[in-house]
């Protein structure tokens, strides 16, 4: 045997970031994947809802995303990592007061799944809120990427289609927009990782 | 199909089955009750299907490493971020952000947020008859060093009411924010001091199932650390998610 024993660690517990995440966790550009005037930079929109369809005004998104090319400044990647000046991978957005959010990024890339195939371009997305005692995590995909999505291995893991749709952004006038629904008939999926 | 591997452009595809290091999941004894009716808020925020299983992939297996952008050299002091120091206990709190195989986290952000020594938060929705600290916002950050390790300098937060139940008092605690080295590893927890007596009716420290679990944020008072005739010091060790072993790892020496 050539393996030390592993001395396992037990985790620490999570616990919401309770109604004042504000203070701590507010970042001017936080929004901001890549800056303001990228060109080819899209916003991703939404609401984040309870189990009434109210908003909550207490709560936060993050997105973590590849570039255009589909790599990651990671070294974890086993394709290398790729940094791309400008671009952070990561966005924070604190809702507001009618429980909206905004993601100012790059489309992401497809990414390779590991299984021989891509994903479709998607955004790993982590939602917090007072009441809400552990992060929820979530996937945020583009429906002019229908070709890529119909034959995405997670989007495929669902069970119908009404499902899938709570997971693809739709495209407006003014970027794309997607609801985030904690609870409820329309509720969101959500995964465990 | 192996032949459809053949197509993946060279430079951004991954080898068929490659096996990538996974995160291990928190057993179920370790985690939280979502839906937890005590604790008021969750009954309409908490998803009632279950989460599907997401298999680990690139996206969850890489994250953020944001670096020393975002932390000033005085950040982890809260006691500095205005001419005059805060009124309250003066406190060292420190530890080290450990992966689940006891590895130090190193160049891993963490951010705090706190209320004042009188259990007040600066935010429009946190007043009680008790005064703002005009010399505390209740803001820190910190870069975890080589070893995993972070020290912050802030004052004890007293606890305060909330309206969740009849004479509901939160006990006191520091709101911790850590992103580890992947999306997967990402966590926001909170820390409390030991033997608080409003333990056993917080519902929100109570939606950690266990007891042993709840023990886990709890800092440790921390003698050898106290600054004499300046602060007391606390410990606060935060475990992340470990890894699974893969077939890279077994021949590794470190």
């Amino acid at each position: 045997m050539s393996g030390r024993p592993r001395a396992l660690v037990p985790t620490t517990p999570s616990q919401t970031v309770g109604p004042y995440l504000a203070i701590g966790l507010s970042w001017p550009d936080g929004p901001l994947v890549v800056p303001a005037g990228t060109p080819g930079a899209i916003w991703v929109r939404g609401r984040l809802l309870d189990g009434v369809g109210a908003a909550v005004p207490d709560g936060m998104i993050e997105t973590w995303q590849a570039d255009p090319g589909g790599r990651f400044d990671h070294p974890d990647d086993p394709r290398g990592a790729v940094r791309r000046p400008g671009f952070r991978g990561f966005g924070r957005s604190l809702t507001g007061p009618a429980g909206e959010f905004g993601i100012h990024t790059l489309k992401p890339g497809a990414v390779p799944d590991g299984e021989g195939g891509f994903q479709a371009p998607h955004l790993d997305v982590s939602v917090f809120a007072r009441g809400v005692s552990e992060r929820l995590v979530t996937r945020i995909y583009f429906a002019d990427e229908a070709g890529a999505n119909a034959a995405d291995v997670v989007l495929c893991s669902l069970p119908d289609d009404e499902s899938r749709a709570t997971l693809v952004a739709r495209t407006g006038a003014d970027g794309y927009r997607l609801d985030l629904v904690l609870q409820g008939d329309h509720e969101t999926v959500f995964f465990a990782l | 199909m192996p032949a459809e591997t053949t197509g993946l452009p060279g430079t951004t595809g991954l080898p068929e089955k490659t096996a990538l290091a996974h995160y291990r999941r928190v057993p179920a004894e370790d985690g939280v009750t979502l839906l937890y009716p005590d604790y008021r808020s969750t009954v309409l925020r908490a998803p009632l299907r279950a989460p599907i299983e997401l298999p680990q992939r690139l996206t969850e297996i890489t994250g953020p490493l944001l670096g020393e952008r975002l932390v000033g050299p005085t950040d982890h002091d809260l006691t500095r971020r205005y001419q005059d120091e805060p009124i309250g206990q003066r406190i060292i709190v420190h530890g080290r952000v450990l992966d689940g195989d006891g590895r130090g986290v190193p160049d891993t952000l963490i951010e705090i947020w706190q209320a004042n020594a009188g259990g007040r938060y600066r935010h429009q929705n946190g007043d009680w008859p008790t005064p703002l600290d005009p010399n505390f916002d209740g803001l820190g950050r910190a870069l975890t060093d080589a070893a995993g390790s972070y020290r912050f300098v802030t004052i004890r937060p007293g606890a305060y009411p909330w309206r969740n139940h009849q004479n509901a008092w939160r006990p006191a605690h520091i709101h911790f924010s850590l992103f580890g080295r992947a999306f997967t590893q990402r966590l926001v927890t909170q820390m409390y001091f030991p033997d608080d007596p409003l333990f056993f009716q917080d519902p929100i420290f109570k939606t950690v199932t266990s007891e042993q679990a709840r023990r886990r944020m709890v800092s440790a008072f921390d003698l050898s650390a106290t600054e004499p005739e300046w602060a007391l010091a606390f410990r606060f060790d935060v475990v992340l998610r470990g890894r699974d072993a893969t077939p890279f790892e077994s021949g590794s020496g470190v």
